[in-house]
């Protein structure tokens, strides 16, 4: 016998499934008189800083179907690469920026629509700079465990090529599904594809 | 002192797997390709601080949250309550815990719920807390109702609420739901078997706690919830091979 390290397990995870909005964002549904407003529903306001953006896109199923049920989470870096965040021991960010967005999909197209600005570079563990991204976890009807992702951008080439966590992926010809492409006036286009050859890489950290 | 380090990684065997056959709507939603593995770093550690200023006098209260002044949900009242903790068993303190569920009768109030069992004009569903310095959570709600849902000819749901977590760093979310003791659904749910060991089932069912019900009142079920925790060593920052 040896030593038994006394670690807990984590709780298994079960799936969002279809009514996660009642949960997590009322108001979009139209439950409006529990909650003022949904968390996450708004990120910036007139005074953040940064360059404005919008990224859509549409999370799309092995036989191209696309879901109308996801709900999609947002977590970023200020202009600065300072998160608003208890965690955050580098330096104060944007007071005027909260780094969290949440939103449903349109119930009719499931194209989702997330307001903020773009991120600065945060540093990997070993100091060396990541490129600007979007951390972005999306959970729905028929995903058992929420899925990790990057959003990052087409128009950083420099920064994506010495990204150290770019640099993980082996089939360099999936890097593509990380990029938001720009479609001119800060608007960027990112969808989800959860299998086939234009899957989405997803990550395990 | 040992310091907070990276998070300790996600036993991906505890957790159903992604393709699960029994629940169909996996099927094509499942990610086919292996995840790829990383090191979390300051955007997986940190994550957003909702604060106690975010929460109404009624947020953990789905008795009352949706029903008119004199009025309060229909159904069995509970008392919901337990500790989020992460793995190395500390407390998470300022945890944002969100709840939703069915109303007693098993029906959402959800566009897309179109079970027969009516709406309770007096339940609304949703409920939200946060946790305080010891990581301890309370909801007041209804015991939700079991229902019939399209996946096999005749599966039915057990009683459950879902649960939505957000601890102190966004490696941490996570999204499950909690079943009843006793119920003997659990055991025949296809969205439950996707967890593939029993022992990881079963730390989903909340047992009933006869000694924080409130007599005359509300029964009560505990349920602790466990996020991941970081890895406690004053050698992390170690440089590291890819």
């Amino acid at each position: 016998m040896t030593q038994k390290a006394d670690y807990l397990k984590e709780t298994p995870s079960q799936t969002a499934g279809p009514y996660v909005h009642i949960g997590c964002t009322p108001n979009f549904l139209g439950i409006s008189s529990i909650y003022p407003e949904d968390l996450g529903s708004c990120t910036i306001n007139d005074a953040t800083l940064g360059e404005r953006i919008v990224i859509k896109g549409q999370v799309i199923d092995g036989a191209g179907m696309i879901l109308r049920d996801a709900m999609l989470e947002f977590w970023q870096a200020d202009a600065a690469g300072l998160y608003p965040s208890p965690q955050e021991t580098r330096g104060a960010a944007d007071p005027n920026f909260t780094g969290f967005g949440r939103t449903g999909c349109d119930w009719e197209t499931g194209e989702y629509r997330f307001e903020t600005i773009k991120p600065g570079r945060v540093p990997f563990y070993d100091g060396r700079l990541q490129a600007p991204h979007i951390t972005l976890w999306i959970v729905a009807r028929g995903i058992n465990t929420g899925l990790h992702t990057r959003i990052y951008f087409a128009d950083e080439d420099a920064a994506n090529a010495e990204d150290p966590v770019l640099a993980r992926i082996e089939h360099r010809g999936r890097i593509p599904t990380l990029l938001a492409r720009p479609e001119g006036d800060g608007h960027f286009r990112f969808d989800i594809r959860l299998q086939g050859d234009e899957e989405t890489v997803f990550f395990d950290m | 002192m040992p310091k907070d380090g990276r998070y300790i990684q996600r036993d991906r065997a505890w957790h159903p797997p992604a393709h699960t056959p029994g629940y169909k709507t996996s099927v094509t939603r499942a990610p086919t390709r292996a995840l790829i593995s990383m090191p979390t770093t300051l955007s997986e550690e940190t994550g957003p601080a909702f604060g106690h200023d975010l929460l109404g006098p009624l947020d953990n209260d789905l008795v009352l949250n949706h029903a008119a002044p004199g009025e309060s949900a229909i159904g069995e009242r509970i008392i919901v309550y337990g500790r989020v903790l992460d793995e190395t068993g500390r407390g998470v303190p300022g945890a944002l815990v969100e709840v939703w569920q069915a109303n007693a009768g098993g029906r959402y109030r959800h566009k897309k719920d179109g079970y027969l069992a009516p709406l309770d004009p007096h339940f609304g569903g949703c409920g939200r807390t946060i946790t305080d310095a010891e990581g301890r959570y309370e909801f007041r709600t209804v015991r939700p109702g079991a229902y019939p849902w399209p996946n096999g000819v005749n599966d039915w749901r057990p009683s459950h609420i879902h649960f939505s977590l957000f601890g102190a760093g966004f490696a941490q979310r996570l999204i499950s739901q909690m079943y009843f003791e006793g119920d003997p659904l659990i055991w025949k749910c296809p969205i439950v078997r996707t967890i593939p060991d029993d022992a990881a089932i079963e730390r989903l069912i909340a047992g009933l706690d006869m000694n924080a019900t409130i007599p005359m009142d509300a029964r009560a079920y505990r349920f602790d919830i466990v996020l991941r925790g970081r890895r406690q060593t004053i050698f992390e920052n170690r440089p590291e091979g890819l």
